[in-house]
Parts: structure tokens; sequence; C-alpha cells
């Protein structure tokens, strides 16, 4: 009855702070700097892309112009207050979805517009933190948890598509995800 | 700022990170994401979540020329532009994501009379589902309903009370077919809602439900 989706092998990666190298290059505007942040994200946006349902004969556009985007933004990222990998994937998110829905999926950030983030969003540095502490808490998950997980980010698909691909009840698919969500938030919490 | 009682659902905010939300149902999320510190907060973990599963992915090849395209198209670009232009900013009672779906002020919308105390705006969102600005005066109550799919809904003016609580400005009333509620406008001026669901059906069942009590007048 119940199906196991087998997970992706998991690959090891290494330490670089991007974060950093996206600020040097946005403040030194080196190029070098470019072709690295290229060489890493642009093979996995491309991969990340096609599995979000981007057609073959795009994906290769939608990922230089996200690496456009990022060339062209990085002025506008802070390392104390956001994340590269976080940044970088919302960006190309934010791109693939614009081009499969011909809307632009809505954000909180709208380019313009400063809301008031500062009462209660993280501390400085606390999203690279977390980032350090994520990559051994999502190992820690188990399995029926960890799958929904990247059901959700791997494919982007909603949790009805879940179920039905699961062959759970869709309550069963929410209460998978909020059980992950806190075990991973007290993972990063708890210390 | 108010303070916000009401919050997403870390489920709801699982989909919407992962792209997986209708642009209908992403809207009211980004909606209450832009007054909701709380709610932001934990957003930007699942972000940071996001970024840690594309680290995990099989890397695919681009080919050979596209970094290649990629350095002659910078050529002629300044590095890092400063964000241009700021829009002018919306009233103090429409979040900055609703904006450019209505670029009025809310009272001065054309609002659809749907029955008396009742009258809504539809938004132009692609794609399965719908979402609509929804006014109730004073007073006025919807049918106890289940929900069937998911509906979310963010308080933008007035407030409402139902079995779950009292819902005001910025609130959102995440729920699932497993509450049946009787929302109730509590508050003496008109309440008004940004509304979504995530499919094509749902939406004019809601409002067969609020119009019905008063078919009978």
């Amino acid at each position: 009855m119940k199906k196991v989706v087998p997970l992706p092998s998991l690959r090891a990666h290494g330490d670089t702070d991007w974060s950093q190298l996206l600020a040097s290059m946005a403040k030194t505007g080196d190029r070098a700097l470019f072709v690295q942040i290229f060489q890493h994200y642009a093979p996995l946006l491309k991969s990340y892309m096609l599995r979000l349902g981007v057609l073959e004969s795009v994906v290769e556009e939608l990922v230089q112009e996200s690496m456009l985007t990022i060339w062209r933004k990085a002025g506008s990222f802070d390392p104390a207050r956001a994340e590269a990998g976080a940044w970088i994937y919302t960006l190309a998110r934010n791109k693939a979805i614009d081009w499969m829905r011909k809307q632009k999926y809505p954000t909180c950030s709208l380019d313009g517009y400063e809301e008031d983030t500062q009462d209660s969003d993280h501390e400085p540095g606390e999203l690279h933190l977390i980032r350090h502490k994520m990559k051994t808490a999502i190992n820690e998950l188990p399995p029926e948890q960890a799958q929904v997980i990247y059901m959700s980010y791997f494919e982007g698909r909603a949790h009805a598509e879940i179920a039905a691909k699961l062959g759970i009840p869709l309550g069963s698919v929410k209460a998978r995800i909020r059980l992950a969500s806190a075990k991973l938030r007290n993972f990063w919490e708890g210390e | 700022m108010t303070t916000i009682r009401h919050h997403l659902d870390d489920a709801t905010l699982v989909s919407y990170t992962s792209g997986a939300l209708t642009n209908s149902m992403a809207l009211v999320v980004a909606c209450h994401l832009s007054v909701c510190g709380e709610c932001r907060k934990r957003c930007g973990e699942m972000e940071v979540l996001g970024g840690e599963m594309l680290e995990r992915l099989q890397p695919v090849d681009l080919s050979d020329a596209a970094l290649q395209n990629l350095l002659d198209a910078l050529d002629g670009e300044e590095a890092s532009e400063p964000t241009p232009k700021a829009p002018s900013p919306p009233p103090a009672d429409v979040p900055a994501p609703l904006w450019p779906y209505i670029d009025k002020p809310l009272d001065e919308l054309a609002w659809k009379s749907l029955a008396p105390g009742f009258a809504y705006v539809d938004l132009p969102c692609q794609g399965t589902g719908a979402s609509k600005l929804l006014r109730i005066a004073p007073g006025k109550s919807v049918l106890p309903h289940t929900h069937t799919g998911n509906e979310l809904t963010m308080v933008l003016r007035g407030s409402f009370v139902d079995e779950v609580g009292r819902f005001a400005s910025g609130d959102i009333a995440d729920i699932d077919d497993a509450i049946e509620h009787q929302p109730l406008v509590d508050s003496p001026e008109t309440c008004i809602c940004l509304i979504a669901t995530d499919g094509p059906l749902r939406f004019t069942s809601l409002l067969g439900r609020i119009v019905q009590p008063l078919t009978g007048f």
C-alpha cells in the first residue's frame, strides 16, 4: 500500500563560504569569483529546474538568466542577514516558476519595497549557523519525513500530489512535513 | 504594528518555499509574511533548507559555450547595480505583495456585490485556484462550513471570530478540512479579507455558502 520513493543519492559538498564569496564579488566585481559561483551553482540550478519541469530547450537560458541576476543583484545581498545558498535557491525558484506560469510567484521581498524586517528576523550570522547545522539535521530525519521534504523541494510537488504519489492521505503528508519541520527546528535551536 | 495571533502552518510554509503553492495561495502567504516577522523568520529557515537541498542534487552540466556566453554578456554590465526605482508605497492596510495586483486603495476598488453586506473583487492570479478580496459588513456571518481543500484567509481590515478564535488585521486563517467553522464579523467596521483556494471549484462553493442564508430574505 505504502510506496517508498527512493531518496536521491546524497552528494558530499564542501565548506566553501559562498556568502562571503558572493559579497566579495559584489564589492570587487571580480569575474574570477563569478566563474567560481557559476561552476558550482549553474549545474545545480540546471538539475533543479529540470526537476521542477522546465523544458530542456529553455533550461540553459533560464540558468544563464539566473546567473546574470546573481551578478546584477549581488550588491543587495547582505551576508550578515542572508545566506548565499538560500538566496540563490529562491532566485532560481522564482525564475523557473515565473517562466512556467507566465506570472511572477508572489514573494514578500518585492524589489523596491523594503518592509520593516528588523524586529523579529534573524540575528546577524544566524542563518549561516542554521545552514551549517542543517546539513546534519536533514540526515537525522526518519526516511518517511525526509521523503516528503525531498519531494517538496526537489520536485516542487504540492501536498495533494505527494499524497497521490505515495498513496497516503493528504493529512498524513501535512503531518509528516510538520513533524520534519519541528525536528529540524529543534535541531538548530537545541544547542 | 498590530500583534499577529494566527500564523502560517509549517506545511504551508514548506509548500510556499518549495514553489509548490499556486500563485493564488502564494499571494496570501506573501502578504502575511510581509507583516509577520515570526513567519518570515521560519520562512527564511525553510529557504536555507531549500539551499541545502539544492546542494544535494546531482549536477547537470551546461553546454560548453554557456559560461563564455555569460561572460560576454557581462561586458557592458556594471557589477552589482543597486536596485532601481522605488514604486509608490502601498496604503497601510494593503500588504506590499498585494499592491501590484490592485494598484488602488481598498476603498477605491470596483467591488462587486454578492448579496447585501457581501462584496468581492477578483484578483488576476494565473493557474488553478482563485484569490479574491472579500468585504463583509459588521454582524454578518458565513454559514458553518468545512474545507474540502486548502483555503487561506488573511484579514486586512476589521476582524472576525469563529470556533478557532478571533482574527484581526494581519492574522491568517490557515485551516484544513479537519475544522468546521462559522466566521462572524465582530468589528464595528467592515471586514476586508484576502482569500485564496487551491482548487478551481472550491471558491465558487465558498461564495455559494456565503450567499445561501441571504437568499432567504
